[in-house]
């Protein structure tokens, strides 16, 4: 896997490694933890848990009408009911994109993320410059993703600032009217359901 | 607190760059420190606004200059003394030197499945909403010592409530070992003049996920 190749390089990587071995170790020692089941953990997350099951829910809302009503309603109990793997825990809001409205969530005081339907964040949902941008500046964010939305489109910031957990519902691309929902899987980005990015168009995913 | 992780708004930290291709973690510590994270929430060992305010507590050059996962171990390190589950001397020998203090359970393989389902963070109301959609309300200008959820960019600032989530644990005070607390969550819209002045981009609202005790009616 790539991660090992970081690994190697830098005396901080090294000296972070050493010492997260030796907290490890203290904390087995001490009987809190048992090793076995962190493999078992980063394995999920590194196979299992990912931003496929948010493209999935988003598909299906795309595909299926009552679905996108009933996940609208209560983004939980309707991620729930799909039986994913990763087993979705309360508090999910799903933010439906109109022509009129753009949602993008971020979370400026530490880096809330819906892990259960997105998996881990990526480095720059954690950074100082998304975090202390995003709800000032969203359009220059935006711009940093290569993207451009119109003037007219309201641009709407949702802050993390609690243990809600927010997935945005982008927009169905045109064209797609006639596709299965596993074909319109293919076409939702991670950064789409974050709201900073768009869904592929028709054309990119053949 | 009023620490450097309340960066909401702040000037000077550049372009936001994302990784092509970024694998789920850059290193091995990376995944263990989630992993270990994961295995003392499930344990009951302190509740993840403890770990948060943990974080918010190293020092700001500590906290700018180290990545994510490093954030979670030093915390963790902290939480670990602070509550007496381990000592210094241990965490910087790697070996246990005393017997560990008793959890409430350990995640072991067997239920690793449950230990990854996020927990519900709803709790008994107390009393009646005191809001509801579409009330006007005033953030209080609230600067407390201790873990808060009320980011410093939107404090004395005039919104509207648009949606109520229920009654939740309290963040504030299980940061500090003072209870649930159960408090009534609500998502507060804002224009963005209101929060960034009369040069703000029209066209931008931004909410914050609020407790009821951060809320006065307007």
């Amino acid at each position: 896997m790539a991660q090992h190749e970081h690994d190697e390089h830098g005396s901080e990587l090294s000296e972070m490694q050493l010492r997260v071995r030796a907290l490890e170790t203290v904390l087995t020692e001490k009987g809190y933890i048992d090793p076995a089941a962190l493999d078992l953990i980063i394995d999920a997350y590194e196979t299992k848990i990912g931003p496929h099951t948010g493209a999935r829910v988003v598909a299906k809302a795309w595909h299926d009408p009552a679905f996108k009503r009933a996940l609208l309603d209560d983004g939980s109990k309707a991620v729930r009911a799909l039986g994913h793997e990763s087993r979705v825990g309360e508090h999910l809001v799903a933010l439906e994109n109109t022509p009129a409205r753009h949602n993008m969530v971020v979370c400026t005081l530490c880096s809330c993320y819906p892990w259960d339907v997105l998996g881990l964040p990526p480095v720059w949902y954690k950074s100082a410059p998304y975090r202390s941008r995003a709800v000032k500046d969203p359009r220059g964010v935006l711009a940093d993703f290569g993207v451009a939305l119109p003037v007219s489109t309201e641009i709407r910031v949702w802050d993390s600032t609690a243990e809600t957990r927010f997935l945005v519902l982008p927009m169905r691309p045109s064209g797609t009217e006639d596709w299965s929902e596993e074909r319109l899987a293919q076409l939702v980005t991670r950064d789409a359901m974050i709201g900073t990015g768009l869904p592929k168009r028709p054309q990119e995913v053949g | 607190m009023d620490g450097v992780h309340d960066m909401g708004g702040m000037d000077g930290f550049g372009k936001v760059e994302a990784e092509p291709n970024e694998p789920v973690f850059h290193a091995p510590w990376e995944g263990r420190v989630l992993a270990m994270q994961r295995a003392l929430g499930y344990a009951g060992a302190w509740p993840i606004d403890a770990s948060r305010f943990a974080q918010e507590r190293l020092p700001p050059r500590v906290y700018l200059a180290a990545s994510y996962y490093q954030r979670w171990a030093l915390a963790m390190e902290r939480n670990l003394i602070e509550r007496g589950y381990a000592e210094a001397d241990e965490i910087s020998s790697g070996r246990a030197l005393r017997s560990g203090k008793p959890l409430a359970r350990k995640l072991s393989p067997e239920v690793v499945t449950q230990g990854m389902t996020r927990g519900s963070f709803y709790r008994q109301a107390q009393a009646p909403a005191r809001f509801k959609p579409g009330d006007r309300v005033r953030t209080k200008n609230i600067h407390p010592p201790t873990h808060t959820r009320l980011p410093r960019y939107a404090r004395g600032r005039l919104g509207v409530i648009e949606l109520v989530h229920g009654c939740h644990a309290f963040p504030d005070t299980m940061a500090i070992d003072k209870g649930d607390n159960p408090q009534w969550l609500y998502t507060v819209m804002f224009e963005g003049k209101e929060l960034w002045g009369p040069d703000a981009d029209p066209t931008v609202r931004i909410s914050i996920d609020a407790f009821e005790p951060y809320l006065d009616p307007a």
